[in-house]
């Protein structure tokens, strides 16, 4: 580990506000998760005043005049419409085997998409709704589908739909290891690696509503809310796997192969800091 | 063609229906007799979509040139989020409205869309384009027989036609 | 296989408002792929709204429609829970409609 990469100025100035909100911090590496969620949306509220705290999660659009009318357009009829009902009609359809998503997950699946990623204390790891998805398929002998777009997008589309407006509640469990995730997921947010030497912060949290060439960068906070996304850059949709590998190939890093374990450590960090902001997706992108 | 197209005396456009036969109004200048693209209807006006310039267009289209318009409200973002999905809406105050056209200057090929407004559909528009690179976007209304148009330019920092 | 139209008509008593959103990949002939080969031209170049047997709106395309093409106008007229049909026709003569219920 090298020291140099872990105290990013933004890193340290995010952690000094962590530790100004959390009084009953007393060590220095205490890993607060709380604190740290309410110094995360702190920084955001104070750096763009304007901005209602749940407009957050509809990314660079909360920070342009310009780009908000082109969205408000493109919402009257959303490029995602047809993926949203690709998902729904996959979601209610039976496998081979007659049992179906639904009976995977809690409530049949339907309105609960603000609650993952979770941990998972028996297997010790961090469990996301795409992985979640591709394991009911496997279970239920049904190969797995690729992260990044199609059936994927589709499915997740359909899942956040119908969790729309509910406010992501992502949980902690009183276990090391999920404790550790989540502070391997922070790491993994504040480490700068590729050629550009850009970490996820670099752009989102020390530089949205900035363009970076001629995109608008989105807030770090409520950036997962919105997902999967159709961005009019991919013409099609894509998942939250597909952002973080594609974040990672444009700081010209080697991305890792979607739900390793960073991965899905830094979405359980990521989700957790926008706990109580609410689900957007699926959403509209540049 | 008379200028007082009123919309009733549109043909019928009958597309699944392949029931050829009808008169080619409201289309200008194209070529009568040419063998339809698809089965039978208001021929698809093919050489103007083809053309680079979008003054050549807009001949071909109808027939004769336009003249600038302040009442047609042109509805186009500054900066384009992306040039692949620019949206873009049109309305007008003038009267007996026949045809809506859109045009991007700089596009390999200006022509975009070619509206038709029946008589009791509202001289309003909305879509949403693809633009190469910051240009000029043109909008033609045809109004009583005449040609009217008017113009903005958008910034176009992501393009549209590299994938 | 599922319509590649979408409709949303709605009628407020006087006017119509109509909402179009087409399944379609509008290639304009002007995109290479990833490999560098010219993706061919395959786009919508017509498409027509019929309201009681009458054509109430149409349009000519291009390539220069975005993909997954949209469209929004409105009609005197029309009336709650009647058809209106929608069909279009690409330049590759493929051919799709619908008809859609004003809400």
């Amino acid at each position: 580990m090298r020291p140099a990469i872990r105290f990013a100025s933004i890193g340290l100035a995010l952690a000094a506000l962590a530790y100004a909100a959390a009084p009953s911090a007393t060590a220095a590496d205490a890993v607060d998760p709380v604190a740290d969620a309410k110094a995360f949306k702190k920084y955001f509220t104070d750096k763009f005043p304007k901005v209602k705290l749940e407009d957050f999660v509809n990314g660079p659009y909360s920070m342009d005049e310009g780009l908000h009318q082109q969205w408000q357009e493109k919402e009257q009829f959303p490029p995602y419409e047809f993926s949203l009902e690709l998902g729904k009609e996959m979601f209610s359809k039976p496998f081979k085997n007659g049992k179906s998503y639904g009976d995977c997950f809690p409530n049949k699946g339907i309105g609960i998409r603000q609650n993952y990623p979770y941990f998972d204390e028996k297997e010790g790891k961090v469990i996301t709704l795409e992985l979640a998805l591709n394991r009911c398929r496997e279970a239920n002998g049904e190969p797995p589908f690729s992260y990044v777009k199609d059936e994927m997008a589709a499915l997740t589309a359909y899942m956040a739909f119908t969790s729309r407006g509910k406010p992501f509640d992502i949980k902690i469990p009183n276990d090391p290891r999920a404790l550790a995730a989540y502070e391997n997921g922070k790491e993994y947010f504040y480490t700068r690696r590729g050629q550009l030497n850009f970490s996820c912060a670099t752009c989102h949290v020390q530089s949205p509503g900035e363009r970076i060439r001629a995109e608008v960068l989105a807030p770090a906070l409520g950036i997962l809310n919105a997902m999967p996304i159709y961005r009019s850059e991919w013409s099609g949709m894509g998942t939250t796997s597909r952002r973080f590998t594609s974040c990672n190939s444009q700081i010209r890093g080697v991305p890792f192969s979607p739900q390793d374990d960073e991965y899905r450590n830094v979405e359980y960090y990521l989700s957790f800091v926008s706990n109580g902001l609410p689900i957007s997706g699926p959403g509209a992108r540049p | 063609m008379t200028g007082k197209n009123n919309g009733f005396a549109l043909p019928r456009r009958v597309i699944l229906q392949g029931v050829a036969s009808v008169a080619l109004l409201g289309l200008g200048k194209i070529a009568f007799g040419a063998a339809p693209a698809f089965a039978a209807n208001d021929k698809y006006p093919d050489e103007a979509f083809k053309q680079k310039s979008s003054d050549d267009a807009i001949k071909l289209l109808y027939g004769k040139t336009a003249e600038k318009s302040d009442k047609i409200k042109l509805d186009a973002p500054e900066i384009a989020e992306n040039g692949a999905v620019v949206p873009i809406a049109v309305s007008s105050t003038l009267s007996d409205v026949t045809a809506i056209a859109f045009l991007v200057a700089e596009n390999p090929n200006a022509l975009v869309a070619a509206y038709k407004i029946p008589a009791g559909t509202m001289p309003s528009v909305a879509n949403r384009i693809k633009m190469a690179r910051t240009s000029n976007v043109i909008v033609v209304v045809e109004a009583g027989g005449k040609l009217y148009s008017t113009s903005k330019e958008v910034k176009v920092t992501v393009g549209g036609c590299g994938g | 296989m599922a319509s590649t139209i979408r409709v949303r008509a709605t009628s407020s008593g006087e006017t119509t408002e109509v909402q179009a959103l087409i399944q379609h990949p509008m290639d304009s002939g002007f995109i290479k792929d990833a490999k560098g080969e010219t993706i061919p031209p395959h786009f919508i170049q017509q498409l027509t709204f019929e309201y009681d047997g009458k054509v109430v709106f149409a349009a000519d395309w291009g390539g220069g429609v975005s993909k997954d093409p949209y469209v929004k106008f409105a009609f005197k007229g029309g009336k709650k829970g009647d058809d209106l049909k929608v069909s279009w026709v690409d330049s590759k003569g493929k051919t799709d409609t619908t008809t859609a219920k004003i809400l």
